[in-house]
């Protein structure tokens, strides 16, 4: 297991226990530069998603230290979260507009976040009239206006059939290609996992520490028939494997 | 693999503007019919139950009220007393110029009251409803006298509120505020509270103003609950002022005291007038506040379409 010092993103011997007593991570120690990817993928209930929110700052670490670039945090979350009651455009404008920004800059790079995620002509809509992908993608490019350096991801596509998925998931890799931040993803489906990542961190039930680390050897950027090369097949054994090992 | 759009996959059964042109044309003017015909079944409804309701108003005061009563009395004046025809109601009611007067000034009495009523219970209402949702002490502290209010039977209140207030549109402007704030605080700190806690947690990364969490989340967010706390007190606002005339009856008076005065003199064809505008006025503002509601927020609330 290795113990990168992450420069955007570091987890030094970091525990969780919640006020009531729930230990919900033990000795969690990892790293993360700019430019990877890692998926952390582990038993439901084991701590994934404590884990960003130790990394975003909504929680506080109560063993070890948590050390973040937070300047520039995205942090996409299970739910799209956004407003209802305001449109597409506005629901995108929101995080600019908490920063200050003013009102011209935030619509320019709302407008453009909005046709990264192919959005454009959506502008005016509002939530409740869109499908369960497009609201991911609303979320995506609300995220993507801060130009985040470290970009975190809570099973973000979980609730969202296959091919909307993977759909998404080239969105998100074609992001990392282009503006190169450092990438925490969290997902319980392995195979989305070794698609997306430079490594693959796996989780024991809880209270959870990592049991297994793989690097993934394929460049970028990928594609869709990467899914069935019989290297790609390999680590999912292993990985599941692990994974596996991680319920008991 | 290509990350073409997938905007027409995931549009098409969504969105529902921009149809095909050719298309168009003809899901415009059936719609425009049938829209029609749906409004008409819609009235039809109440129109039907509305004649029914006549008729058996008719047939009551016509055909059983004097037999019920017994032959003795002469079924005339028993009929006139107890339930008048509705055309002499809006005979004697609606076309005596004096009549209709007094009823129309009662009306304007009792509107203004409920009006100003209301506006103070939503300035009262709201402040209060921030304050309780902003910290934990502030709600505890005053939550159990807004049950108070709520609770305490304005009868025993009487006597207090003419000591200070005298018996005139203060003291019935008082009343109507009391019966009609609770509602709006409920429902105004029940949507405050219910913003969903992802987003809490998105304004949590993004900002530490407790005041723009309040704009931009919580106050959007409470519109439809706020909506329907006003709506409902809209509605016991008339009652508060028809039940202030009653109580308070120095000076102008109001369609309560018509009906007192009504009920006292064996009017009742007025009377029966006197009862249908307070039902009137009750209605409408109960009606307004929903209009509103929907214009607000059906365009995003989960609840609903207009008319749905
Ligand atoms: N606020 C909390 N208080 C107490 N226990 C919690 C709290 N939040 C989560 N937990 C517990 O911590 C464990 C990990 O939760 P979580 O990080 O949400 O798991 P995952 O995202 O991997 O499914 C779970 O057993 C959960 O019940
Ligand atoms: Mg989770």
């Amino acid at each position: 297991m290795s113990e990168a010092n992450g420069t955007a993103l570091d987890f030094d011997r970091v525990g969780m226990t919640y006020p009531d007593g729930t230990e919900s991570l033990h000795v969690i120690s990892f790293g993360l530069d700019t430019g990877e990817f890692v998926t952390v993928v582990g038993p439901s209930g084991c701590g994934k998603s404590t884990l960003l929110r130790l990394a975003s700052g909504l929680l506080k670490e109560t063993a070890g230290a948590v050390r973040v670039d937070r300047d520039r945090l995205g942090y996409v979350f299970q739910d799209a979260t956004l407003l209802p009651w305001r449109t597409v455009q506005k629901n995108v404008e929101l995080l600019a507009e908490l920063h200050g920004q003013d009102r011209d800059a935030r619509r320019r790079t709302a407008e453009e976040a909005i046709e990264l995620v192919g959005l454009t002509g959506f502008e005016r809509h509002h939530p409740k009239r869109l499908s369960g992908g497009m609201r991911m993608r609303v979320s995506l490019a609300r995220s993507l206006t801060l130009d985040p350096s470290v970009f975190l991801f809570d099973e973000p596509f979980g609730a969202l059939d296959e091919i909307t998925r993977n759909r998404l998931n080239d969105e998100v890799l074609s992001l990392f290609a282009t503006r190169g931040f450092a990438g925490l993803f969290i997902t319980h489906n392995i195979f989305e996992a070794i698609y997306m990542s430079t490594r693959v961190l796996v989780m024991s039930a809880r209270p959870g520490r990592i049991i297994a680390d793989f690097d993934i050897p394929f460049g970028y950027p990928r594609a869709d028939d990467l899914r069935f090369q019989p290297e790609f097949a390999q680590i999912g054994a292993r990985v599941s494997e692990a994974l596996r090992q991680a319920y008991e | 693999m290509s990350t073409e759009p997938i905007e027409a996959l995931e549009a098409v059964p969504l969105i529902t503007e921009d149809p095909d042109p050719v298309v168009a044309v003809h899901v415009e003017s059936r719609s425009t019919a049938s829209k029609v015909f749906a409004r008409l079944r819609l009235l039809s409804a109440p129109a039907v139950v509305f004649a029914g309701f006549m008729g058996i108003w008719y047939l009551l005061s016509w055909r059983y009220l004097p037999t019920v009563l017994g032959r003795a009395s002469p079924p005339e004046f028993l009929r006139s007393i107890i339930l008048p025809y509705p055309h002499d109601v809006v005979n004697v009611a609606f076309l005596d110029a004096t009549n209709l007067g007094d009823l129309l000034s009662g009306l304007w009495l009792d509107t203004r009251l409920s009006t100003f009523g209301l506006g103070i219970s939503i300035t009262i209402g709201l402040i209060t409803a921030i304050a309780m949702s902003q910290a934990r002490w502030i709600e505890r502290s005053f939550y159990p006298y807004a049950v108070f209010l709520q609770t305490v039977p304005i009868l025993a209140l009487v006597p207090l509120i003419g000591l200070f207030l005298g018996f005139g549109f203060s003291a019935r402007l008082i009343v109507v505020v009391i019966i009609s704030l609770f509602p709006i605080i409920t429902n105004t700190l029940f949507g405050l509270k219910s913003a969903d806690q992802g987003l809490h947690d998105l304004f949590t990364l993004h900002t530490k103003s407790r005041w723009v969490r309040l704009r931009k989340l919580q106050l959007p967010n409470s519109m439809p609950a706020m909506f329907t706390g006003f709506q409902i007190s809209a509605g016991l606002s008339v009652i508060g002022a028809i039940v202030g005339d009653f109580f308070f009856g120095r000076g102008e008076k109001g369609l309560g005291n018509l009906i007192d005065l009504y009920a006292n003199r064996l009017r009742p064809e007025e009377l029966w007038a006197a009862v249908f505008f307070s039902t009137a006025l009750g209605l409408t503002v109960f009606m307004m506040f929903g209009w509103l509601r929907t214009r607000l927020t059906a365009h995003w609330h989960e609840s609903g379409e207009p008319g749905s």
